[in-house]
């Protein structure tokens, strides 16, 4: 603040309005987070207590009958699920399309690419709930009696049908959502790779493959984890398209093609216009879980990425 | 700025499902009303009327409102369909001058409704009959026939196969496939939910045990959002049968089941059919309360026994200051026989006339 340059004298005006508006602005976020948490935790309490079932350890979802039986397992299995197949189909497609859209299109080419790929970022997620559950759900479903009939012996892939509603469908129409954000950052970092660091790779005789490998991704890792993490906060927090293709059964199962799944924002969404008092109550403690599971997984990526950090500056 | 357009989108994507989460009963048959405001006089009052509740009577809630604003320059009426329960919970707080709701006030929001009509009573008054039907997929079938007991084990999960025993027998000369039987019910709670398996529950007997309720306890099948997620379902899953409401199963024009009434005869669904479960219910509300205990085993004949009955629920004195008039005018306007003359075109059936006479007087004493 006091620079040398300045003039030191008090009440310089612009400087203090500008200072106070920023800390203002700062501590904005923090008295978010924390009303937010306040009221999380205040309408969940009556909810919680009236609850006759272990909100832990509980699969079905009744909270608007007498008495209220009521649990987070399973619909919280399948925030998991759903968001583990998302990120397991996604980032590899997205790290081939930005690796090619860095080091391998041509300019033009990449700029359209790369503009598509923005485009798809800005359909919004009931678009995609509605094509996934009108069209996407036949050639999936065509999918699965595959799988079934092949893999069967998978547990996975076990079951007598009906297919198609299921966690598979959920997790690619999920898949496709989180691959623009993964995408477009991941090529943003891969482009600020230094060129030093490149051409030192490429004229010790590296193929372009040895190239990308010894150089950008080392150098992208922690830009790539955090794009990473930020597509699975949009997985674990995505509401109406799962809402719409998933097959509401409430049970832990880690077959991934028999109609079935839920998951807790879809529940919310699902839940929230005929919900009484308790039901609400007890939405809003779902709410709260989802929130400490993001929390989590938020502050596992900037520890990620503060060691990955240390590493490549002391490296440097 | 990556991040700003995310955020950007989220917005889009939250309003976007905000508007789908009313779950949506979007769409609207054409009815003739041309004539029907010209008719009779409408008891017109200005003002502004926030209602809010089932999504049920939405369509029949879009044409009255149309009609009576037509009619009544300098009134206002707005109805969300935000679903039974929020309708209520907005009725309550104050924020609703009246809700639509698939059931009557139960005994533990009563005296909260109450409260907010200062101490005075908040009745139920039936509006809309709506038939649930029960819509199947099934190729080579279209005159599927279902006792309550069939239909009771088709949905628990204890029939799975289209040829089953039951179903044949129900169905003399009509040859079945083997394929398995996809049920299909909604994931969200819901008043279809409740009347549906209050049916079950009262018809079936011993067949069905999973008791009645707004939400599904029954294992297995597939959850769809709303009637029109259950409907898009059945529809595109040969083999599969679900409940909705009737002109869910119209607009995706799919085949719907005759069931086997307390007389014994397998009914097709019509208006008629359904206004005559109704007629033959009895009337438990006292004073100007018209709650409607449905007859689910009706012997009447030629009655379609799985309805619904949808209310609006408003305070009989003492209601939101200053629009008693407005309130009193418009729900003079639907349950009047051009209101009620407007149902059969949008997939309702209308009040029979014993019950449509009890709730005009109770819209009459309003004050």
């Amino acid at each position: 603040m006091a620079g040398g340059f300045l003039p030191r004298r008090k009440g310089f005006g612009a400087e203090r309005a500008f200072s106070t508006v920023t800390l203002l602005a700062g501590a904005m976020v923090l008295v978010i987070i924390v009303a937010i948490t306040v009221f999380l935790i205040a309408k969940a309490i009556p909810a919680l207590q009236a609850d006759t079932a272990n909100f832990i350890t509980e699969t079905d979802w009744f909270p608007n009958q007498e008495p209220p039986v009521f649990g987070i397992a399973a619909i919280a299995w399948g925030t998991l699920v759903t968001s583990v197949i998302a990120l397991l189909v996604a980032v590899p497609v997205a790290l081939g399309i930005a690796l090619y859209l860095s080091h391998y299109a041509n300019r033009r080419i990449a700029d359209t690419f790369g503009f598509l790929i923005d485009l798809l970022a800005a359909v919004p997620s009931v678009v995609f709930g509605l094509w996934g559950f009108i069209v996407f759900i036949e050639p999936v479903r065509t999918f699965s009696v595959w799988l079934n009939k092949y893999f069967g012996w998978l547990p996975f892939f076990d079951g007598t049908g009906p297919f198609g509603r299921s966690f598979m469908l959920g997790g690619l129409v999920l898949a496709i959502m989180v691959l623009p954000i993964i995408t477009a950052l991941s090529r943003e970092v891969f482009l600020q790779t230094p060129t030093a660091d490149e051409e030192a790779a490429l004229s010790l005789g590296a193929t372009r493959w040895e190239m990308i490998r010894t150089a950008v991704l080392p150098y992208g890792r922690a830009g790539v984890i955090a794009s990473v993490m930020l597509g699975l906060g949009r997985a674990l927090g995505e509401t109406i398209a799962l809402a719409l293709t998933l097959g509401f059964i409430n049970e832990i199962t880690v077959n991934v093609i028999q109609n079935g799944g839920n998951s807790i924002a879809a529940n919310i969404a699902n839940g929230f216009g005929e919900a009484g008092d308790i039901g609400r109550g007890a939405l809003i403690a779902s709410g709260l879980v989802l929130f400490a599971i993001t929390l989590v997984v938020n502050a596992a990526a900037r520890v990620i990425i503060y060691r990955r950090r240390e590493f490549t500056e002391s490296a440097a | 700025m990556k991040l700003q357009r995310q955020g950007t989108v989220a917005v889009v994507a939250l309003t976007a499902s905000l508007a789908l989460g009313a779950c949506g009963t979007d769409n609207p048959t054409d009815a003739t009303v041309g004539g029907a405001g010209v008719a009779q006089a409408i008891n017109c009052a200005t003002g502004t009327l926030n209602a809010q509740g089932s999504s049920a009577q939405k369509n029949a809630m879009d044409e009255w409102r149309k009609n009576y604003q037509q009619q009544c320059s300098g009134s206002t009426i707005n109805y969300e369909p935000t679903g039974s329960g929020a309708g209520v919970q907005a009725f309550i707080s104050g924020t609703a001058d009246f809700a639509g709701s698939d059931t009557a006030l139960t005994s533990a929001q009563q005296p909260q409704a109450n409260s907010r009509c200062g101490g005075n009573p908040a009745v139920n008054l039936p509006m809309v009959v709506g038939p649930i039907a029960v819509a199947y997929n099934l190729s080579g079938v279209d005159n599927l026939q279902l006792k309550p007991t069939t239909l009771a084990g088709i949905f628990s999960g204890d029939i799975k196969q289209w040829d089953d025993d039951a179903i044949k027998s129900d169905n003399p000369g009509v040859s079945l496939p083997s394929s398995t039987i996809q049920t299909v019910h909604r994931s969200d709670e819901s008043g279809t939910t409740g009347n549906f398996t209050n049916y079950l529950t009262a018809a079936a007997g011993s067949s069905w045990t999973f008791g009645a309720g707004q939400a599904w306890k029954a294992p297995g099948g597939t959850g769809s959002k709303g009637s029109d997620g259950v409907a898009q379902s059945v529809k595109s899953t040969d083999g599969s049968i679900g409940y909705m409401e009737q002109s869910f199963a119209e607009n995706a024009g799919l085949n719907m089941a005759k069931i086997q009434n307390g007389a014994g005869q397998f009914q097709e669904l019509t208006p008629e059919a359904a206004s005559k479960t109704i007629e033959g219910s009895p009337v438990t509300g006292s004073g100007n309360d018209v709650t409607v205990n449905i007859d689910y085993a009706t012997k009447a004949s030629g009655a379609y026994p799985i309805v619904l009955v949808t209310y609006e629920i408003v305070c009989s004195k003492g209601g939101p200051s200053g629009k008693t008039a407005l309130i009193k005018g418009f729900l003079n306007y639907t349950a009047s026989s051009d209101g009620q003359g407007l149902l059969n075109g949008l997939g309702y059936a209308p009040l029979p006339g014993n019950v449509q006479s009890r709730v005009q007087s109770s819209v009459n004493n309003i004050s």
